[in-house]
C-alpha cells in the first residue's frame, strides 16, 4: 500500500507540491489529473526518487517503508516503476540486454536468484505474447531511433517484464495517435491485477477511456483539489479545468 | 562445431574469471620476485654492443642498431602532442633486463613467471588449446616462451621471438625490418630501433590462413626498465592473420617507459587484423606513477588488394601517444582503424591514425571513441593524406567523445591533405556527455550508478568492441568498468 501524506516537494527552489495526501490500496488504479504545472510529472519523479525533486515536508510509505530514504534503484526493487513521459534513448546499449540487467539487478537486490540467458529469454517471449508487441523492439538499442509511439510502447513492455507492484504511468498517452494509446491501454490493462496498484498520471481524460481507473484525483495547485470515481473526469472533460476555479479553488493553481 | 562452441564458451567463461581476478583496482599491479640480471642504468654505443651481444645477434645487427642510435642522437624529444610531460632522463633507465634463468622451453619457464601469467590470464599453457590462441609472452625484455610453435610450424606459419628470428631467419629479417618504420622515422621509434630488446615475428607464407589468433602478452617488472619490443608481422600473398596484444604492468611510484615499434606488412591480397587491449599501469588518482606509453605502429598495405585493420582500446599509461596507421600502397587496399581511448583521474592520451592513400580506389576508414572522466584529457589526432596518383581515394572518419564530469577534457586534431581531385574524405564528430536522464532512467529500472556508467560506455563503444575478438571483447568490457571505478559522483 502507498501512503502520501502532506507531501511538499520543490524543484529548483520553487514550490511545486504543497501538501498532497493519497492512499492508493493494492490492485487499485488511481488516475491524477490535473492543468499543465500541476504538480503531476513531479509527483511521479518525487516518488521514483529523481535529482533535483526536494522533498522539503511530508511523507510517503511504500508497504511500510520510508520510501522517500531510498536511492532510485532500490526504489525499483522494492516494486516502483515509473514509465516516463520522455523515454531515454541509450545508444548502443541493446534492449534486450538492458532489461535483463534491470530485472537481475532487481532480482538480486531483493535476494532471489538472477535469471540466466535461457530463462530470461521465456520470460520475455510470454511477455511479448501478453503485450501483443513484434519482438523486432527487442533487438534495436534502448529507445534509439524509436518513434514516440514505439517509445510508449516500450515503456509499457518493460513494465511488464519487470513486474512492479506500483506502477506509475506518467503521461503516458502523450503523443500516441488512437491506434497507439489502445495499445498501450491495453498493455496495462493485461497487466492489472489485485497485487498491482496504478498511479495513472495524465491531462486528457481519453486515456482512460480505455484504462478504466477506481479513482479519479484532480490535482491543482500543488495539492489533491477533488477525488471521485470515474465520473469525475467525464465532468472535467465537459467542463474544463476552468471548472475547478469555480469550484473555489484558488487561482495560484495554474502556476 | 559443437566442441568450437564449448570452446568458445570455455574462453568466456576464463576470462570472466580473469576479469573478475583483476578485481576491483589496477590487480595486475603485482610484482613479481624474480631474479633478473640486466644491463646498469645508461645509454650509450657500448651498451647497445653489450645488448647486442648479450642476444647473440650478428653483426649487421649491431650495426644497424648503432646506425639508428647516432640518428637518435640527433633528433630533439616531439613536442606537438597536447601532453605534459617532464624531460625524460635516458640515462637513469636500464635497456636490458631479463629473469636470470634463461629458459630454454616453455617447461623450463621459472613457475613464479608462468604464476604470473596466470594471474594476468594468459593462457600460455596447453589450456591455450581452449583458447585456440598462440602466445608469446614478452617478460621485462625477453620472450620467454611461444605456445602452439609446432603446429603453426606445420601450417607454415613463422612464430617467435625477434631475437630467435634475427638468429634463425636472418634473411627474412633483414628484408623487412625497418622497411615500414624506419629507423630514423621519429624519436621513439630510433631510440627502439638502437635498443629493442624483444617483440614477436610472425611470418605467413603465401596463401596461408592462420589456423589460429596469434598473441603476445608484454608486461614491465623489472624497476627502471624501459620496455622496447619490436613486433613485425609479414603476410604473403593471400595470406590472412588475426594478431591480439595485451599489456600490463606493475603498480609502481616511478614512470616508466613503453616505447615499442611494430610493422605490419601485407603483400598482394593478404589481409592483418590488429587487435590491442592496453592496460598499462595508469598511475594512481593523484597522477603519481604509470607508464609512458610512446609506441609506433604503421602498417604497409604493399600489395594490391590488401587490407590492414587495426583495433586498440586504450585504459592504461599515464600518458599515451600512439598513432597505428597504414600506407595504402597497393591498388584498391583497404585500411581501418577502431579505437577506444579511456582516460580517467589525471592520465592523457594522444592518439589517433594517419592513413595514407597512394594506390588507386584505395579505402580507409576511421572510427575513434574517446572517453574522459577525471581531470584526464584525451585527444584525437588523425591525418588522412591522399597523394595524387590515388584516384577515387574513399576515407570516412568518425570521431565521437564522451565526457563524464566537468572536469576532463576531449580534444579532436583531424588534418586532411588531399591532392588528388576525385577523392571523397569525410568527416563526422560529434561530443556527448553522459547526461543526467539517462543515468536516471537506468535507476529507475533498477540499475545501480555505476553499472549504469559503464552501461552506457559500453553501448558507446559497440562499433569498435564488435571488431575485436570475442575473448578479447569480454575483457575489454571489463576493463572499462574497473577503469571507470569512481567516475560518476
Amino acid at each position: 500500500m502507498l501512503k502520501i501524506e502532506n507531501l511538499h516537494a520543490r524543484v529548483e527552489g520553487k514550490d511545486i507540491l504543497k501538501g498532497l495526501s493519497l492512499t492508493v490500496k493494492p490492485g487499485e488504479v488511481h488516475a491524477i489529473m490535473g492543468p499543465n504545472g500541476a504538480g503531476k510529472s513531479t509527483l511521479g519523479n518525487v516518488l521514483s526518487g529523481r535529482e533535483g525533486y526536494e522533498v522539503t515536508a511530508g511523507s510517503v510509505s511504500w508497504n511500510g517503508i520510508d520510501l522517500l530514504a531510498l536511492e532510485p534503484e532500490a526504489r525499483a526493487a522494492a516494486g516502483v516503476f515509473l514509465a516516463f513521459q520522455y523515454p531515454v534513448e541509450i545508444p548502443g546499449v541493446n534492449n534486450t540486454y538492458f532489461l535483463r540487467a534491470a530485472l537481475n539487478a532487481q532480482r538480486k537486490a531483493r535476494g532471489e536468484a538472477e535469471l540466466d540467458s535461457m530463462q530470461f529469454l521465456k520470460l520475455v517471449r510470454e511477455k511479448l505474447k501478453i503485450m501483443q508487441i513484434s519482438d523486432e523492439l527487442l533487438h534495436r538499442a534502448v529507445n534509439e531511433g524509436f518513434s514516440g509511439g514505439e517509445k510508449k510502447r516500450n515503456e509499457i513492455f518493460q513494465m511488464a517484464v519487470l513486474e512492479p507492484r506500483l506502477a506509475i504511468l506518467d503521461e503516458t498517452d502523450s503523443g500516441l495517435d488512437i491506434d497507439a494509446l489502445k495499445q498501450v491501454a491495453g498493455g496495462v490493462n493485461a497487466l492489472r491485477s489485485p497485487e498491482r496498484s496504478f498511479l495513472v498520471v495524465t491531462h486528457y481524460q481519453r486515456l482512460l477511456d480505455y484504462i478504466v481507473p477506481d479513482h479519479v484525483h484532480v490535482l491543482a495547485g500543488g495539492r489533491i483539489v477533488e477525488s471521485g470515481d470515474k465520473t469525475l473526469a467525464h465532468k472535467l472533460e465537459e467542463h474544463g479545468y476552468a471548472w475547478l476555479a469555480e469550484h473555489g479553488e484558488p487561482a495560484g493553481a495554474q502556476a | 562445431m559443437t566442441s568450437e562452441r564449448d570452446n568458445a564458451a570455455a574462453v568466456l567463461r576464463d576470462n570472466a574469471e580473469v576479469a573478475e581476478a583483476l578485481g576491483r583496482s589496477y590487480s595486475a599491479g603485482f610484482i613479481t620476485e624474480i631474479e633478473s640480471t640486466g644491463l646498469p642504468p645508461g645509454l650509450d654505443e657500448e651498451t647497445i654492443r653489450q645488448l647486442s651481444a648479450i642476444k647473440r645477434e650478428p653483426e649487421w645487427m649491431t650495426e644497424w642498431r648503432l646506425e639508428a642510435y647516432r640518428h637518435w642522437l640527433t633528433m630533439p624529444p616531439p613536442d606537438w602532442a597536447k601532453l605534459k610531460l617532464d624531460p625524460i632522463d635516458y640515462q637513469a633507465l636500464s635497456y636490458y633486463s631479463a629473469p636470470k634463468q634463461a629458459p630454454k622451453s616453455l617447461d623450463e619457464v621459472d613457475p613464479a613467471l608462468l604464476e604470473t601469467y596466470e594471474k594476468l590470464g594468459v593462457p600460455l599453457h596447453e589450456r591455450a588449446a581452449l583458447a585456440g590462441v598462440a602466445v608469446d609472452a614478452v617478460f621485462d625484455s625477453v620472450s620467454v616462451g611461444t605456445t602452439f610453435r609446432k603446429q603453426l610450424a606445420d601450417a607454415g606459419v613463422l612464430f617467435c621471438s625477434m631475437s630467435e628470428a634475427i638468429r634463425e631467419y636472418p634473411e627474412l629479417v633483414r628484408k623487412y625490418l625497418g622497411s615500414v618504420v624506419p629507423q630514423g622515422d621519429n624519436f621513439f621509434a630510433a631510440l627502439n630501433s638502437a635498443v629493442f630488446s624483444d617483440g614477436s615475428f610472425v611470418f605467413i607464407p603465401k596463401g596461408v590462413r592462420c589456423p589460429m589468433e596469434l598473441s603476445t602478452y608484454f608486461r614491465i617488472n623489472a624497476q627502471n626498465t624501459g620496455q622496447f619490443e619490436r613486433t613485425l608481422i609479414v603476410a604473403e600473398e593471400g595470406a590472412y592473420v588475426s594478431y591480439l596484444e595485451g599489456c600490463t604492468a606493475p603498480r609502481r611510484d616511478e614512470n616508466q617507459l613503453h616505447a615499442a615499434v611494430v610493422e605490419l606488412v601485407a603483400l598482394e591480397k593478404a589481409q592483418i587484423k590488429y587487435s590491442t587491449v592496453q592496460n598499462w599501469y595508469p598511475g594512481d588518482e593523484n597522477g603519481i606513477g604509470g607508464i609512458y606509453n610512446f609506441v609506433t605502429k604503421r602498417g604497409d598495405c604493399r600489395g594490391d588488394d590488401s587490407k590492414i585493420s587495426w583495433t586498440q582500446v586504450e585504459t592504461g599509461s599515464a600518458i599515451t601517444w600512439k598513432y597505428p596507421s597504414v600506407v595504402l600502397r597497393g591498388d584498391r587496399s583497404v585500411g581501418e582503424f577502431h579505437s577506444v581511448a579511456l582516460t580517467h583521474h589525471f592520465q592523457q592520451a594522444d592518439t589517433g591514425t594517419k592513413m595514407i592513400h597512394i594506390g588507386k580506389d584505395t579505402k580507409s576508414k576511421i572510427v575513434s571513441k574517446g572517453i574522459s572522466a577525471g581531470r584526464s584529457n584525451n585527444s584525437y589526432r588523425g591525418l588522412v593524406k591522399v597523394e595524387k596518383g590515388a584516384e577515387r581515394a574513399r576515407n570516412y572518419t568518425q570521431c565521437d567523445s564522451l565526457l563524464i564530469g566537468k572536469k576532463c577534457g576531449a580534444h579532436t586534431f583531424p588534418y586532411m591533405e588531399v591532392k588528388n581531385p576525385g577523392a571523397i574524405v569525410e568527416h563526422e564528430a560529434t561530443t556527448s556527455k553522459i547526461s543526467d536522464d539517462q543515468l536516471f532512467y537506468c535507476r529507475s529500472r533498477g540499475i545501480g550508478e555505476e553499472d549504469a556508467v559503464s552501461m552506457i560506455v559500453d553501448g558507446f563503444c559497440k562499433q569498435v568492441f564488435r571488431e575485436l575478438p570475442m575473448e578479447f571483447a569480454v575483457e575489454a568490457k571489463k576493463l572499462l568498468e574497473v577503469s571507470l571505478e569512481g567516475a560518476v559522483g
